[in-house]
């Protein structure tokens, strides 16, 4: 980046990480239900990992993601014998999701994401006030 | 035009604390972002200290990093984050205000000068 970070890079930077792990919410919440055949094919929850990104010029902090990676859980085994999908001994394997904490963690972030958009409208306000003097 | 760090120009002591306010604004909005980052600690300016360095002649970066403070967390959560969003609303909201009377106090100053040089 040129310059010094301003309110509205970071207010970017927020809202787009905020945005990644909403994104990553619902595709655990869209899996929720979803079988596999071996252990090592069952879907495992996605988590969007953050990190500070730190302007030296302004002394501002913003949010990047820093990567997107697969929760390490044990999938469920379930007996289920009529499945198409069942393996031999008649199991298959569905993914580990926590509906309750993905719900969580949405809600969590819509309210960060909220936060964020209320102080920059705040903020910009203030700047229009100032550059209008009125 | 006078010198921000003075006291005495013709906006007194609100040119350095719009400017001071200005940059408390950033932090705080930096503090929001960050509110799911694992290990960030939240910061924020000691005003005063800022306002008093200002005035007494240091530069307005100089002002702001020496006055900046880690939040001290009330409970802080377990991924070493510091930001508590009542917290930091309660002080973004604070700082708005005191930048909105800031400007009013510039505003009608450049009111009052304007008329007088109209002579009306």
């Amino acid at each position: 980046m040129a310059g010094p970070m301003t309110l509205f890079d970071l207010a970017r930077g927020g809202l787009s990480a905020q945005l990644v792990r909403m994104n990553a919410a619902a595709s655990n919440l869209a899996n929720a239900s979803s079988v596999a055949t071996t252990e090592a094919d069952a879907y495992r929850p996605l988590r969007p990992v953050f990190a500070e990104q730190l302007d030296t010029k302004s002394g501002t902090s913003s949010v990047k993601v820093t990567g997107v990676y697969r929760q390490q859980a044990t999938p469920v085994r379930r007996h289920e014998p009529g499945h198409p999908l069942a393996d031999a001994n008649g199991d298959v394997f569905a993914a580990p999701v926590d509906e309750n904490a993905e719900m969580v963690e949405m809600l969590d972030s819509s309210r960060q994401y909220q936060n964020l958009v209320e102080a920059l409208s705040t903020a910009k306000q203030l700047m229009l006030d100032t550059m209008r003097m009125k | 035009m006078s010198d921000p760090a003075s006291n005495t120009g013709l906006f007194g002591i609100h040119a350095a604390a719009l400017q001071l306010r200005g940059a408390r604004m950033g932090l705080i909005a930096g503090n929001i972002a960050n509110a799911a980052t694992p290990g960030y600690k939240a910061r924020d300016i000691d005003f005063a200290a800022a306002l008093k360095a200002r005035l007494s002649g240091a530069g307005a970066d100089q002002a702001t990093s020496a006055a900046t403070r880690y939040r001290a967390p009330v409970m802080s959560s377990l991924d070493g984050n510091t930001v508590e969003l009542g917290t930091e609303q309660l002080a973004f909201g604070e700082n708005a205000v005191g930048y909105s009377a800031s400007l009013s106090f510039i505003q009608s100053r450049v009111a009052t000068v304007t008329r007088a040089l109209k002579g009306e």
